[in-house]
């Protein structure tokens, strides 16, 4: 007996759990609304008699035996109803004992299992919105409304775009395996996008007062570091993990006073963790070696340039510009070409800098984001034109949607009316 | 499990006849039902006539009415179809994206719904 098991604790342990008894569930069951209200069914009999027995040695495998018998119950009890064979062939599929969790290595076999689950959630064919809330629910475990709260949307909306998705997923037969080789580069695109999204969910919130949620940060590090393991040899998963890092690693140095944004710049390099910078660089490193350079792996390459500078003024900016152009030519957008001109700016002069971000400018693409008016507002000053730079740093406070960046935008304003 | 593969593109988008790229054109749907009867997975699979061939009928309170033209100005128009067997709707993906029109227009995959009558 363990009394002092609280719910938190066991359902935190469950949600750690979740993603991995969940893939082989499905593997079976090949259902998810069914293999989901299983594993939902594991957690109250954990709830019940954990407390009683203190946490099993392998939590996955007790939740995995608790769930099939669960499955099993539920299966019988639909089979009374209709008398299907399809549910028999189920049962006895479940009863086979191929998918234990040996005590050593308990998952080493159910890699190709957990990689089925990753790859069905992040499915192109399930809309991009669809794709974000399945893979925090079904892989990482967590519930609606925690989703809703990260994702600042209503709990009602969450739950509607999970029910969809599952319905698609049934109605259209979207299967449950890892795709072919030959697949892998939209669906893996795919997989990464949505993993980067829920981090820079975290990172930058888009709304709201708060500016870094941590918890989504952590989630998307959690499923990167996953899926690392999984496909150890996919070079940009490494270099998605290094560059999720690299921006983890700062995250206490980019904001003070509880919610105050501080610019690259102005931070206290002594607040960024250097242990984690060494695990990324390092991760990073190895990954670069593989030959298959793409865009995670610059993106965490400009980001590591960054991490490992002392000063700012340290910054190695040429080496920035080089890989920013890099960038470019596998994904230019209009984005990339604004930071490339950030870089260029320190690299070289604001002056030169700012003749390439009129010409930017020129093509509208960039009209209504806010970080190309915070950029020309800063090469504008750096040339002395201030009038000018007052004009852009107006609209970027127009704007702007995170309270906490407007904020930081204003005091930017207020500085700039006294020069 | 039945797939609908709708093949959309806007009117007159596709290669022009008596040039290189018709004959590509031709030869790709020409090994596309070849592929997919070979593989097994072929139900049925034709191009249809052009919209201003089409006409639309609506009956309401019992009344039959009748329109010439598709039910609904699109930009990009139904142009044929393929109903293909698939495991999943990977495979008939996979499918859609060898159909030669998929390079210009647009190739919808629904799923047939099964009905048991029985």
């Amino acid at each position: 007996m363990n009394a002092d098991l609280t719910h938190a604790h066991i359902e935190d342990v469950v949600r750690n759990s979740w993603g991995r008894v969940l893939s082989i569930l499905m593997s079976h069951l090949r259902d998810l609304e069914l293999a989901e209200d299983v594993l939902q069914d594991a957690l109250i009999a954990a709830l019940k008699s954990w407390p009683q027995s203190d946490i099993p040695h392998i939590p996955e495998a007790w939740l995995l035996t608790t769930a099939k018998r669960k499955a099993i119950d539920r299966l019988r009890h639909t089979q009374m109803h209709h008398n299907k064979s399809a549910e028999i062939k189920m049962m006895a599929k479940i009863n086979h004992q191929d998918h234990e969790i040996s005590e050593n290595a308990p998952f080493a076999q159910f890699k190709n299992e957990q990689l089925s689950l990753i790859f069905t959630c992040c499915h192109p064919a399930l809309s991009q919105a669809a794709r974000i809330a399945l893979t925090l629910k079904a892989v990482g475990g967590l519930g609606n409304g925690e989703i809703a709260r990260g994702l600042m949307l209503k709990e009602t909306t969450v739950a509607q775009r999970i029910v969809r998705a599952k319905r698609k997923i049934k109605a259209a037969n979207i299967p449950y395996r890892v795709p072919e080789r030959q697949q892998w580069g939209e669906r893996l695109q795919s997989v990464l996008w949505v993993i980067y999204f829920i981090f820079n969910e975290g990172y930058t919130a888009t709304s709201g007062p708060q500016l870094s949620r941590k918890d989504l940060c952590l989630e998307a590090i959690e499923l990167g570091t996953t899926l690392n393991q999984l496909i150890p040899d996919e070079a940009e998963v490494a270099g998605l993990c290094a560059l999720m890092l690299l921006h983890d690693a700062r995250r206490e140095a980019r904001c003070k006073h509880a919610n105050e944004l501080v610019q690259l710049e102005d931070q206290d390099r002594t607040l960024w963790n250097q242990k984690t910078i060494k695990q990324a660089t390092k991760l990073l490193i190895s990954a670069l070696s593989k030959g298959a350079i793409g865009p995670y792996q610059l993106q965490a390459a400009i980001s590591a340039v960054h991490a490992n500078a002392s000063h700012f003024a340290n910054t190695d900016w040429a080496e920035i510009t080089g890989l920013y152009e890099r960038l470019y030519q596998s994904t230019p957008t209009p984005v990339v070409r604004l930071n490339a001109i950030v870089a260029l700016s320190y690299a070289k002069d604001a002056a030169l800098a700012l003749s390439a971000l009129n010409e930017l400018e020129a093509t509208g693409a960039l009209s209504e984001y806010q970080y190309f008016y915070v950029v020309k507002a800063d090469l504008l000053e750096r040339t002395s034109q201030i009038s000018g730079a007052k004009l852009s740093l107006t609209r970027a406070i127009q704007l702007a949607t995170n309270k906490v960046e407007r904020t930081f935008l204003e005091k930017k304003m207020l500085k700039l009316s006294n020069k | 499990m039945q797939y609908l593969l709708l093949i959309y593109a806007a009117e007159n988008s596709g290669p022009k006849p008596d040039t290189p790229e018709f004959g590509a054109m031709f030869q790709g749907y020409m090994d596309f039902n070849k592929e997919t009867k070979a593989a097994g997975v072929h139900i049925a699979g034709q191009p249809l006539q052009g919209i201003d061939t089409a006409t639309t009928v609506r009956v309401s309170n019992g009344k039959t009415q009748t329109n010439d033209g598709p039910f609904a100005e699109t930009k990009e128009v139904l142009g044929g179809y393929y109903l293909l067997e698939c495991a999943d709707l990977d495979e008939a993906l996979a499918y859609a994206a060898k159909i030669p029109t998929a390079a210009w227009g647009s190739i919808e995959v629904r799923p047939i719904m099964e009905l048991d009558f029985k």
